[in-house]
């Protein structure tokens, strides 16, 4: 089986270049010049040819919560915005703390054939924070990474144990931070908005204590750690200083953090809820800041796909979460890259390239012998958010109307065409 | 003119909208004063109050208004409704509205509940307290209790003392009387002041004397018993000590300064009982206000109403 993408421009972390890129037997077999050979062609003339997205940081709720997305449509939607690769967190039911689930959903990604989806285990039995999970037996089932995504360890010494004894497995903790005793129910960001709603916020310090820590017990150990979904000024600062020096800590952020604030929570749009909360301006420009000068390391959705009763109540009792992995290319593409803040080749390496590299995942770069993992994207194309018609089952976003620019056309993974728009 | 087909928030509300609310429930109280003549406005209207939360003076305040208007009168308490068996608020709302009901006035521990309903109903949604979002109609019974008391709002000096953190009374409050021009200070221990609280125009003092220096009137906010289990100060007679107010505080406020209170009141907590029982409270003829204001707001709303008919 052979494949030629004829015509356009390939975009990787470090440079652009009119190229050809020849697929043989899902494999990226040659990039440059590339003559017909009366093989299927790609006309990606005017098209930017990227390595497959990759997003180490989404929910897709099987098993368990099937009514708020499955590995199906979930995969759907990921191949539709432009992604090769998920990670998904173990936050299921049954909660993904053993091989046997990571096993199920390795073989229901198989059956759907989409995307690859690699899945996350839980640092302790049950998300609960107190007994390690079986760790080795998760790798050896195909587990990439280890979080309690949703909350964090709060026993520090459970938290050490757990990076000392993944660390035998090669595998890194994906830290959710938050104080759970300071957060205290808090829905919003604690400032002038949640003063001005009524809503109750969860301070900074509730992130940034536990980034902190985190940060500390892999600083002490010689360990790496990575932070999951920063969102707050301090946050960054935090991260900024301990990569200073020479702390292995990588971290991650979502569009909406450098997007939005806290201004848009007035209308109680509990679609505009979401865990860590949105910030105020100052963070969301330090977050800005952060992925310009590399403080974090990579973009991902933290996709948190609800179902509608889950969001049309009470802004204290919806879901927290944000449905965003059709956009995050077009959002990231638009706030960033259009405006200047950083250039078409860093996006790659943040939605790319390091993620890749930070869970050791074959790909985020477009070279011969590599999986053909491709994204090819039209960069004028402009268009309205609609999230009705999206693939995924969670159509809460707060971003519904928003116009965009930079569509998804084609998605391959392994060579073979996933999505097509 | 009052034109809006709910009253959710002081927040959202105009100066004019404001006034027009107090002259309105200001005729009401003269009425009520003189043996209760207010007109049959609201026959064959009905009013439900939905209470998700404890309430005596709020909820009765709004059942008397409704029928001294003449209005049918229903009351859903969520313990005795579909709440407990897990309908969700947007059904409620939807059941009610089959019903044909006019008004819903609504008591929810969550901020933002009632504009949740008010999407979803053709009803009039009149906010009875919604967690720590807004309490509208206490507010106006307070500026109406003022503007009896001084004949205007502009230019007043309203100290209020207390849980401001927790408190819709305080925020409703300030909302609406910094659009009237009066000038709003707010005293607590650190733990019960709202984070950006200033920059919705109140004045945070650093003392109760600071706060009630030429204060003519001096609110006390009620405190929760279960603010004081739960860490935020550590014992009651801690909290009077430092402040309450008694005596000795209201000798900075300005002569024929008002004490309020929107109740119910911990005697010898938030205020000494002697200033509770004193001259200088009107915390009873607050009661009355409140009657006056709810009247006046479903007789405006269902003004609107007819209008738009």
């Amino acid at each position: 089986m052979k494949l030629i993408i004829k015509g356009g421009t390939v975009v990787t972390a470090e440079k652009s270049f009119k190229a050809d890129v020849l697929i043989e037997d899902g494999k990226i077999a040659s990039v440059g010049k590339i003559a017909d050979s009366g093989c299927p062609v790609i006309d990606a003339k005017g098209l930017h040819v990227l390595p497959g997205l990759i997003d180490m940081h989404v929910h897709l709720r099987e098993p368990g919560f099937e009514g708020k997305e499955d590995i199906e449509s979930g995969s759907r939607a990921a191949v539709a915005g432009g992604f090769t690769q998920v990670c998904c967190m173990p936050n299921t039911n049954p909660v993904c703390d053993n091989a046997v689930v990571v096993s199920y959903i390795k073989n229901r990604a198989k059956q759907v054939n989409l995307c690859k989806v690699n899945p996350i285990g839980a640092i302790t039995k049950g998300e609960e924070g107190q007994t390690l999970a079986d760790i080795g037996k998760m790798k050896q089932a195909g587990a990439v990474a280890l979080s309690d995504d949703g909350k964090s360890v709060m026993n520090s010494q459970i938290m050490r144990l757990g990076m000392e004894y993944a660390s035998g497995f090669g595998l890194k903790c994906l830290c959710h931070c938050e104080d759970a005793a300071l957060v205290d129910g808090g829905v919003v960001n604690e400032g002038y908005n949640s003063t001005l709603t009524g809503l109750k916020g969860s301070l900074r310090a509730a992130e940034d204590i536990m980034v902190a820590r985190d940060i500390a017990l892999a600083e002490s150990l010689n360990l790496p750690v990575h932070i999951c979904h920063v969102s707050t000024y301090s946050a960054v600062e935090i991260i900024r200083s301990a990569k200073a020096r020479g702390v292995r800590v990588t971290a991650e952020t979502c569009p909406h953090y450098f997007t939005l604030t806290d201004d848009v929570i007035t209308s109680f749009d509990t679609n505009t809820k979401v865990n860590p909360p949105l910030r105020e301006e100052k963070d969301r420009k330090a977050v800005t800041e952060g992925l310009k000068d590399g403080t974090i390391d990579c973009i991902v959705t933290d996709h948190a796909p609800h179902s509608q009763k889950d969001k049309q109540v009470e802004y204290n009792l919806a879901a927290f979460g944000i449905s965003g992995i059709e956009i995050s290319f077009a959002l990231s593409y638009t706030q960033l890259v259009e405006r200047g803040e950083i250039s078409l080749n860093a996006l790659v390496k943040l939605m790319s390239a390091n993620p890749a590299c930070i869970l050791g995942l074959e790909g985020g770069a477009i070279a011969e012998g590599l999986p053909a993992d491709i994204t090819i994207v039209d960069l004028s194309a402009e268009y309205t958010v609609d999230a009705d018609k999206w693939y995924s089952k969670g159509k809460n976003t707060p971003f519904n109307g928003k116009r965009v620019k930079g569509k998804v056309k084609y998605t391959l993974v392994g060579g073979e065409i996933k999505y097509q728009g | 003119m009052l034109k809006r087909k709910d009253l959710l928030g002081l927040y959202d509300c105009s100066a004019e909208e404001i006034d027009e609310i107090l002259t309105e429930a200001d005729a009401m109280y003269e009425s009520l004063d003189k043996g209760g003549k207010c007109g049959n406005v609201l026959r064959g209207k009905t009013l439900i109050t939905l209470f998700y939360e404890n309430s005596t003076r709020t909820r009765t305040s709004f059942e008397l208004a409704g029928k001294y208007l003449g209005a049918h009168e229903v009351n859903i308490s969520s313990a005795a409704s579909s709440v407990q068996k897990g309908e969700t608020l947007i059904d409620t709302g939807m059941t009610l509205n089959a019903l044909k009901c006019d008004f819903i006035a609504i008591r929810h521990p969550m901020a933002g509940a009632p504009k949740l309903l008010a999407e979803h109903v053709g009803a009039s949604v009149i906010n009875g307290g919604d967690g720590m979002n807004e309490h509208p109609t206490q507010a106006l019974l307070d500026m109406l209790e003022m503007r009896r008391r001084f004949g205007k709002i502009k230019g007043l000096k309203v100290a209020i003392l207390g849980d401001i953190k927790h408190s819709r009374v305080a925020k409703s409050n300030l909302f609406g009387l910094k659009k009237l021009g009066a000038e709003v200070w707010m005293y607590s221990p650190a733990t019960l002041m709202p984070q950006g609280i200033d920059r919705l125009g109140a004045k945070i003092a650093k003392s109760r004397e600071e706060a009630v220096e030429g204060a003519d009137v001096v609110m006390g906010l009620r405190i929760q018993l279960e603010r004081q289990t739960g860490g935020l100060f550590p014992s009651l007679s801690e909290y009077s000590k430092f402040y309450g107010v008694n005596d000795a505080v209201m000798k900075y406020a300005k002569p024929g300064a008002v004490i309020m209170h929107p109740g119910p009141v911990n005697r010898g907590v938030e205020l000494t009982p002697a200033l509770i029982d004193g001259k200088s409270s009107v915390i009873v003829d607050q009661v009355t206000c409140g009657l006056s204001v709810r009247m006046a707001v479903l007789k405006l709303l269902s003004r609107y109403r007819e209008e738009r008919l």
